[in-house]
């Protein structure tokens, strides 16, 4: 079966269970939990000394050795590790789960993208009630903001991804290639290299929801706004016409590759020098470390473009929480794991994994921040990445249907990108089919 | 004039056999590119292009990888693979011939209402029924259970309309009316006399049940989520899934040998019992 039909059947599936969610959300009145609830962490405290039995679902690199460690602190809790699947996969799991009103873990990895999904279904755990809003300050303003949904606190952070400019190295020396400070000369840079050779290209990109939506981020556009069951979209505002005109360039002239991401052909492609950039997140090093050999010595860090070349901004691309579900036996417990993850030991095996971490503490230590990097030929990369969490546009939001959303993104902006066409029309179905779809499923969508 | 172009001999069509060659070609290349790429090391995999060799010749370091990444799941997929295959489509065949032949043998009322209601089963897609079953078998709280995949895989309606189909025309009423006034019971006539005159069409539907079984992805993706019960299908794929964003580990040497591992059983059913298949396939196709 093709990756796309299959990712398509799970879109069905997750629009169908998601209607039944929502419109269960919407009769009953248990559906959110009061915004902002407050409390202390005793009963955590108490429900950690008593110990008990939880499960955690998530594809994290780290989660083994993060639940292994937890066990060997805590003897008396007993963690069931479950790798559920990756990204929708798991998602799709989860979703079925809620719905069937039990079979799902008490704690769960959740990217920020799909948090608002989860949390105004009312899935998960406001944590507040935990008194864990006392945490603010340990987190990076971004990563904070994305596990706060209408004003209460459904996880904390475990890493970020704030965005750079990745290169090779090598392939810029060799066409003679400035690092490029501004989006205008980072158009300039990949015409440049692709004249000078045509099997090269400046970066890839078929139309990928998470580095749209990010772009649009960095851009100072926030075309998602929920309010309740009010939902605005604007795919249409000056943040969106920044990027697209930049972006419209590279599309239309053919400069960025079709190597679809995440594949064989793009690891291959980040080795040899076909695809020379990489805009994304912090979390990247560590992917080109283990799983693109070919590329050590060659590829370098340097500070996402900007639109002006003045005051530097950025955006995040990715990064996930750990949230507890409503549905938890032993939501005390499972808190007390998430805690713990996020904002005690755990987060020492998720360094060692090589993870981006969102806690400010870790990001600003000089054995973090000052650390040389062998495979980008000893550049102490974590300075210009820690440099960026610290740059993020504040106060952007996802749509509280993201994951469907980003599924449908290849079938409307995507054949944009196929057909080499302006992306504003393209934008404009998406947002259309975002729109018809929100009011399906019973919000309030503005901007139709 | 030759006697070239008679019944038994045919005319050769160099044009026929050209369309042949070409239709071999579009099936084997992607199975030699599977092959290949099966004695490729990663780093090899994504240096080299698909229908050569790597630098090393991998192909036993990746079996021996496969069966032992994180801690042997590989087996333990191959086994829950088996017990699937066995038990569901197994039961599957049986009840299918059980059933088959039943209603293209006997005379009851709402024959006709069976035969309406498993052609509708029939225009059913599975994965149309996927959430529906999830949500019963929830209910049941029979989900992320071996019986979540089993109990859907025993019910086969195109198995059955098969046999069916294949009863009425290979099993004459004259000799199961010769069997009666011999003495024979009910069982024993389905037994010793049908069972065998059923032979080709029973392996045809345990064919079938035995590869959609073996390749049923959707099912136990939505009911499964404890990787210990993955079949081959979920668990490759969640290999597969490994590559992709923040933290990803590409282990596409494994998924490849991995898929190499599942389809030789498959290929061995096939070669095997392929003059069953055929026949079956063929069932009807001829009026005596």
């Amino acid at each position: 079966m093709s990756p796309t039909r299959r990712s398509r059947q799970v879109a069905v599936i997750l629009a169908a269970t998601l209607a039944t969610a929502l419109s269960a959300c919407s009769t009953g009145d248990g559906g959110t939990a009061p915004a902002g609830a407050t409390g202390t962490q005793d009963a955590v405290d108490a429900a950690l000394k008593a110990g008990g039995e939880i499960t955690y679902w998530s594809w994290t690199p780290s989660a083994k050795a993060q639940v292994d460690a937890f066990q060997q602190e805590f003897p008396n809790v007993k963690v069931n590790y479950v790798n559920a699947g990756t990204g929708t996969d798991h998602y799709t799991k989860l979703q079925n789960a809620i719905k069937a009103g039990s079979g799902g873990p008490d704690v769960a990895q959740v990217e920020y993208q799909a948090l608002p999904q989860f949390a105004l279904t009312g899935s998960l755990v406001d944590l507040g009630q935990y008194g864990f809003n006392g945490f603010e300050k340990d987190y990076t303003a971004s990563t904070w903001n994305a596990v706060k949904v209408g004003g209460a606190l459904y996880g904390l952070p475990q890493d970020s991804g704030p965005m750079a400019l990745f290169y090779n190295k090598q392939v810029f020396d060799q066409h003679g290639i400035a690092v490029p400070k501004t989006w205008a000369e980072y158009v300039a840079a990949a015409e440049k290299l692709h004249a000078a050779d045509p099997t090269k290209f400046i970066t890839s990109d078929t139309g990928d929801a998470g580095f749209a939506t990010s772009m649009m981020w960095q851009a100072g556009a926030k075309p998602f706004t929920t309010d309740g069951k009010n939902v605005k979209i604007d795919l249409q505002g000056d943040g969106v016409k920044k990027w697209t005109s930049t972006w419209d360039q590279l599309v239309q002239k053919k400069l960025v590759s079709s190597i679809p991401g995440w594949t064989d052909a793009w690891y291959k492609a980040l080795g040899d020098g076909t695809i020379a950039t990489l805009v994304t997140g912090a979390w990247m090093p560590g992917v080109l470390e283990s799983s693109v050999k070919d590329g050590a010595g060659k590829w370098a860090v340097a500070p996402m473009p900007t639109y002006d070349g003045g005051k530097p901004v950025t955006a995040e691309n990715g990064g996930s929480t750990q949230s507890v579900l409503k549905q938890s036996a032993n939501p005390a417990l499972a808190a007390a794991f998430v805690r713990w993850l996020n904002n005690g030991n755990g987060i020492k095996p998720f360094l060692e994994s090589g993870g981006f971490p969102a806690t400010k503490a870790d990001l600003d230590s000089p054995a973090f921040k000052d650390k040389p990097s062998p495979y980008f030929g000893g550049q102490q990369i974590n300075q210009v990445l820690t440099a960026s969490a610290g740059q993020v546009v504040p106060g952007w939001s996802y749509l509280p249907y993201q994951l469907y959303a980003n599924t449908i993104f290849r079938d409307t902006v995507g054949k944009a990108y196929d057909n080499a066409a302006a992306l504003d029309p393209a934008l404009a179905d998406w947002q259309k089919a975002l729109a018809d779809y929100g009011n399906q499923q019973g919000f309030t969508v503005n901007g139709g | 004039m030759t006697t070239t172009n008679s019944v038994l001999r045919p005319r050769r069509s160099p044009l026929l056999t050209g369309v042949m060659v070409l239709y071999l070609l579009y099936t084997l290349v992607p199975l030699a590119w599977l092959l290949i790429s099966a004695t490729k090391t990663q780093p090899d995999l994504l240096s080299t292009s698909g229908l050569e060799f790597g630098s090393t010749f991998a192909l036993f370091d990746n079996i021996g990888g496969t069966f032992t990444h994180d801690h042997g799941i590989f087996l333990r997929w191959l086994g829950n693979t088996l017990l699937y295959v066995v038990v569901g489509a197994g039961g599957a065949t049986v009840l299918a011939t059980a059933a088959g032949y039943g209603l293209a043998k006997y005379r009851f009322r709402g024959r006709r209402a069976v035969f309406a209601v498993l052609l509708g089963a029939i225009a059913i897609p599975g994965t149309a029924l996927a959430v529906p079953t999830f949500l019963m078998f929830s209910n049941l709280g029979l989900t992320n259970t071996p019986w979540a995949i089993i109990i859907p895989s025993l019910v086969s309606p195109f198995g059955l309309y098969l046999v069916w189909t294949y009863a009425t025309e290979a099993v004459p009423d004259e000799l199961l009316e010769a069997a009666r006034i011999d003495g024979a019971g009910e069982i024993r006539i389905f037994l010793t006399v049908t069972l065998r005159l059923l032979l080709p069409g029973v392996v045809t539907v345990a064919l079938f049940a035995v590869v959609s079984t073996w390749n049923n992805y959707f099912l136990p993706l939505i009911m499964l989520s404890e990787p210990d019960w993955y079949p081959l299908t979920v668990g490759l794929n969640q290999w597969s899934a490994q590559a992709t964003g923040a933290g990803a580990q590409p282990i596409y040497h494994l998924v490849i040998t991995g898929s190499v591992i599942t389809i030789i059983p498959l290929v061995i059913a096939f070669l095997l019992l392929q003059r069953f298949w055929q026949s079956g396939l063929t069932a009807g196709s001829v009026k005596q």
